[in-house]
């Protein structure tokens, strides 16, 4: 019997063993060191702000895993040794495998920035992290917070949940317009001012300042401004955690380096979720993709591939969701920052500036390449099926109420899209 | 009057200027307990004093109150000014007033004594009934009682010859214990009487501070509570923008079952043990409830307007607080003006109408077997004296049950009338909605539930068919179980227990739906139409669902969405209320609670976004035990 040993219990690492064991009676063991059990990672805001309490935000009951054969070992790996098929646990005991998934997710950025270690400083990825933070945040009036992706973003709105003033430090034009389109850039850094959070655009960090106690006690902006705090979150962007690897002859780049089979260049050892790096990204796909979805649908096909036959690693039609604040955000397909040279887009937004639709489509064929929506939600079958078979945008934005996915009695907006698309797109 | 109108709104602009919420939620919150401090105390600042005219008043009759005034003797006409001396007091005299009326009306060994006499005067032992004008010659109640009931029981041995004396006493004896026994319940009090007498003596002989001056208390206490409320509602309307409000629940000590929720649960748990059991103990609290009584509909209060009059004022003022909460969610805003309306105005009006007019003074959304005494005989009976509009009544009621319920259930799944209209429902779903993260999710929970809510279905069924025999046959035992003893059980058990004490009482500790999960059977019959035979579903989305939680967690009936959000299968699950409220929470928009088409509604999971997956091996993934 295959002993297949699972380095990382966070979605991508759970999904392969629970797949593994709806297909097998291999034995599947579990290391992780962050925490006993599996948790979800996207709801450790939730914890901070009062929400959830940390049992809540994990999927399976603690007995899930005896009653399915999935064993757990709570510890910390320091080698992966190749040759003799084992891994070096830090109390220096081996544990043998067959077989090797690393699912060992990422580590938050740190840019060298001057007191980046200090006391009052983390980054927002872990439950420890989120001890931390909970520590530091303790009676403060201000924090102040790096970096606008997603994870900032939560963090800023875990702060506001506590009446803490935040500054946020951005260092685009407009929050995330590396990732959105100017407009729903805009819609989204108007909420953030609205909701009373110093954003600063085109800001960066240039140091943090200590108190006497060695403690956080201000930041000093690159545009030279001293801003004082008593919490800075460092959370720009997260990369693939991988120094334990060095020298074990696997082998990495930003990420562990994995063919469309998941495997790595070391027979029987395989990578998966936010620590994998395609050498050759399906589609218009990044080679390193962190977010749940992917880490989930790598678990699923490689769990097919050790158990049956080998599976390309296919994701469908990109889909990627997430909530600023108060407004949900939902993506299908592609929509770039900057249109390509073959789209045109649509857009349109509700009178206040809370909702908003953007549709990308070939400028040609005029078929759907993909779509943002704020404050609306979308079917995702729906959009996926639109997006497959190319449908006509004007079709799209005629049926637009089939993917309607907001709860009963909401109000439509269908028919002021409609109005406007067929005003301002003259087909 | 028009300096404190002014005064008033200086303080309201004062306070929205310094715009410090906190402080308006504080003194909302400040005020509110001042009158639930109020309420409490009321119970301890009363005086009592039982007068003869009271007495005279309750329309006891002459026996029992000549009685009963002869055992109050002792403390009639004095001011009492603790209730439980008082109470006790009470008690005594009727106990005192029913020994001695059973003594007056029982026939004694020294009756029978003179009866045998009179039997053997003749020299042989011959009893006759006609001897009984001799032994009690007094042209009194009393004298003329004993005579008939000499002989009605005695008859059977008139003019029977006995050898002996000793034969004759025996059997006399024997024919005369059923007699003695029934004095209790013919002329003096049973159990029931006593405690309707000490609920309504107490009660009325209040004089104290309370009693005189209940329109005080009326203001001090509901009105106050009600303004304390709305300066910590009313705001949030406009409090922040618009969204889903979970900041700090599992660090609020009331809202995750620490010290504040031990003592509310506490507290609601013996509210309704008094309520129930021992009314005479708030008898305050009815006294200040019938200001609104009287106000309203022109009647005297019981402990059932104050538990109704509570109930509608919780739902009402909790109900706005839920609107506000809920503000961007129309879903939720209608169904709480639903519940909102249901329970003031059909549950709470209405039976005063229906009063008014002289029909049966009941509750019209209520449905068997959630109304489990429907079918007693004396509510049937209630109906057919009615005329034609008891008759429409009745035919109303019996078509909820066999026309609404099971055709609205499969067009919009049960939550029509859980989360929409019931009472119970209407409770959990506004004063409830602070406790509802409570609920377990433990796979163990669901298996309780499961057998404990199906076993109160077939009980409340079993009791029923009871009902209904006795009411068709007269007849009370069948199969050797007496339906009025099952009646009693039920309503004790169930009714009290289960659904006041527990499914409300338990609210901080266990969460909102207790009783609507665990025990109705009304919800377990619904269950299965949802379950079975319906439209509605819980339908997810694709593949959003990043298994964070917020679902599950905030699920009042204990249901494990995010275990079906993050495979995404679509579920209709029996106990789901349809309220809503994880498809609310949803950060990702994964839930949708939908009435579609029955084809394909339960498909198996399937999660969208892997195309390779998909293509080998369809959508439908592998089992995993739970
Ligand atoms: C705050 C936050 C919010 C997010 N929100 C979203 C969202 O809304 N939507 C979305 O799509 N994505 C979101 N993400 C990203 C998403 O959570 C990640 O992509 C996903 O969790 C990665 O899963 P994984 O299984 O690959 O790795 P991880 O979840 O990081 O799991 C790896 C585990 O392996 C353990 N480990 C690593 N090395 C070792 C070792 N040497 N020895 C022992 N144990 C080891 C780690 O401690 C960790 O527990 C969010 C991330 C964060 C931090
Ligand atoms: S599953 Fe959703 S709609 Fe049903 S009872 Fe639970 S929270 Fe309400
Ligand atoms: S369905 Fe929504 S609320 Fe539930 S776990 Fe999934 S993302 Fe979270």
């Amino acid at each position: 019997m295959k002993n297949i040993v699972i380095l990382g219990n966070g979605i991508s690492g759970i999904t392969a063993a629970r797949e593994i064991r709806k297909m097998s009676q291999y034995k599947i063991t579990v290391i992780s060191s962050e925490t006993e059990h599996f948790f979800s990672r996207t709801a450790l805001m939730y914890i901070y702000m009062g929400h959830m309490e940390y049992e809540h935000t994990k999927p399976y009951e603690d007995h899930f895993w005896k009653k399915n054969r999935i064993d757990l070992m709570n510890a910390k790996v320091d080698k992966v040794d190749i040759a003799k098929k084992e891994l070096v646990l830090s109390d220096g005991k081996a544990v043998g495998y067959d077989v090797l998934i690393l699912a060992v997710g990422s580590k938050s950025n740190k840019f060298g920035w001057p007191g980046q270690d200090m006391d009052g400083v983390s980054g927002m990825y872990s439950y420890p992290d989120l001890q931390d933070i909970e520590k530091y945040t303790k009676d403060i009036k201000r924090g102040v917070i790096v970096g606008g992706g997603l994870i900032g973003i939560e963090l800023a709105e875990m702060l506001h949940s506590r009446d803490i003033d935040v500054t946020f430090l951005v260092r685009e034009t407009s929050f995330w317009n590396n990732i959105l389109p100017a407009e729903e850039s805009a819609l989204i850094t108007r909420h953030i001012r609205e909701n009373h959070i110093d954003l600063r655009l085109e800001t960066e960090l240039k140091e943090i300042v200590p108190d006497s106690n060695g403690r956080v006690k201000s930041v000093v902006t690159s545009k030279g401004d001293e801003i004082e705090c008593g919490f800075v979150g460092l959370t720009a962007g997260v990369s693939p955690n991988i120094d334990f690897l060095e020298d074990s002859g696997i082998e990495t780049a930003r990420g562990i380096l994995i063919n469309e089979y998941c495997e790595t260049n070391v027979p029987d050892v395989y990578a998966i979720g936010d620590c994998a790096q395609h050498k050759t990204p399906p589609g218009e796909r990044r080679p390193v993709e962190q977010v749940w979805y992917t880490g989930r649908m790598m678990g699923e096909t490689l769990a097919y591939t050790i158990c049956k036959d080998k599976l390309k690693y296919q994701p469908g039609i990109w889909f990627n969701s997430a909530k600023f604040l108060e407004i949900e955000y939902q993506t299908y397909g592609w929509v770039w920052a900057n249109l390509k040279e073959d789209e045109r887009d649509f857009y349109w937004e509700d009178e206040t500036g809370r909702k908003c639709l953007k549709l990308v489509f070939d400028k040609k064929e005029k078929f759907l390449k993909g779509c943002n929506v704020f404050g609306i939600r979308l079917r995702h079958g729906v959009m996926e099926k639109w997006i497959k078979e190319k449908k006509h945008v004007k079709a799209v934005v005629e049926e637009l109420t089939e993917a309607n996915f907001d709860p009963e009695f909401y109000k439509s907006y269908e028919t002021e899209i409609k109005g406007k698309f067929n005003k301002q797109i003259a087909f | 009057m028009i300096e404190v109108v002014q005064s008033f709104f200086l303080l309201c602009l004062l306070w929205f200027n310094i715009y410090k919420m906190k402080t308006i939620y504080n003194i909302g919150i400040g005020i509110t307990l001042t009158a639930f401090t109020i309420f409490i105390a009321s119970l301890f600042l009363n005086d009592y004093k039982l007068t003869n005219k009271l007495i005279d008043d309750a329309g006891l009759g002459d026996v029992k109150t000549e009685a009963l005034k002869e055992a109050s003797k002792g403390f009639e006409g004095k001011t009492i000014s603790s209730k439980l001396e008082f109470v006790d007091e009470l008690k005594q005299a009727l106990s005192v007033a029913n020994a001695s009326i059973v003594n007056k009306y029982k026939i004694s060994d020294r009756d029978i004594d003179a009866l045998v006499k009179l039997s053997s005067a003749s020299g042989k032992i011959k009893y006759s009934t006609a001897f009984a004008e001799k032994v009690f010659p007094e042209n009194d109640g009393a004298g003329q009682y004993k005579a008939k009931g000499i002989n009605d029981f005695t008859g059977w041995i008139a003019d029977r010859k006995y050898q002996s004396a000793e034969d004759l006493k025996n059997d006399l004896k024997n024919s005369l214990t059923g007699f003695n026994n029934n004095i209790q319940y013919t002329k003096a009090f049973d159990d029931y009487a006593i405690g309707n007498l000490l609920f309504v003596l107490t009660k009325k002989a209040g004089t104290g501070l309370v009693s005189n001056n209940t329109g005080l208390f009326f203001a001090l206490t509901f009105i106050l509570a009600f303004i304390g409320a709305m300066i910590f509602i009313l705001p949030k309307f406009w409090d922040g923008l618009p969204g889903i409000k979970h900041n700090r629940i599992f660090k609020t000590s009331l809202n995750s079952q620490g010290i504040i929720g031990i003592l509310m649960g506490s507290f609601l748990i013996l509210f309704y043990i008094v309520l129930y059991f021992f009314p005479v103990y708030i008898v305050e609290w009815v006294s200040i409830s019938e200001v609104a009584s009287v106000g309203l509909f022109g009647r005297e209060a019981s402990q059932w307007f104050l538990y109704g009059f509570l109930y509608t004022f919780a739902v009402l003022v909790m109900g706005l607080r839920f609107l506000s909460k809920y503000r961007h969610n129309k879903y939720q805003r209608i169904r709480t003006f639903s519940v909102m309306f249901f329970q003031l105005i059909i549950a709470f009006m209405m039976p005063q109408i229906l009063f008014a007019l002289n029909l049966p003074e009941v509750d019209l959304k209520n449905i068997w077997p959630l109304d489990y005494s429907f079918f007693f005989e004396w509510r049937i009976n209630s109906y057919l004296n009615s005329g034609a509009l008891g008759m429409m009544m009745l035919v109303w009621s019996i078509a909820l049950i066999v026309i609404a319920v099971p055709v609205l259930t499969y067009f919009v799944g049960k939550r029509w009338y859980c989360s929409w209209v019931c009472g119970c429902g209407g409770l959990a779903e506004t004063a409830g909605d602070p406790f509802r993260q409570l609920s377990s999710k433990k796979i163990i929970a669901w298996k309780i539930e499961r057998y404990l809510i199906y076993a109160v279905l077939v009980f409340v069924v079993v009791m029923t068919s009871w009902v209904l025999y006795t009411f068709f046959t007269g007849k009370s035992v069948l199969l050797g179980i007496d339906s009025y003893q099952m009646r009693k059980i039920y309503g004790f058990l169930i009714s009290s227990i289960f659904s006041g004490v527990v499914g409300t009482g338990f609210y901080p500790l266990m969460g909102n739906r207790i009783w609507c999960r665990f025990g109705c059977p009304l919800a377990a019959y619904m269950g299965i139409i949802q379950r079975f035979k319906s439209r509605f579903r819980i339908t997810t989305n694709g593949g959003q669902c990043i298994s964070c939680g917020n679902c599950s967690t905030y699920c009042e009936m204990g249901i494990d969405v995010r275990w079906y959000a993050q495979r995404g299968q679509d579920f209709a699950r029996a106990s789901c209320v349809g309220c809503g409220v994880c498809a609310a929470v949803c950060p990702r928009g994964v839930l949708k609670l939908e009435n579609k088409s029955e084809k394909g509604r339960l498909n198996g999971p399937g999660l969208l976004g892997n195309d390779g997956v998909v293509k080998v091996r369809g959508i439908r993934l592998g089992k995993e035990s739970a």
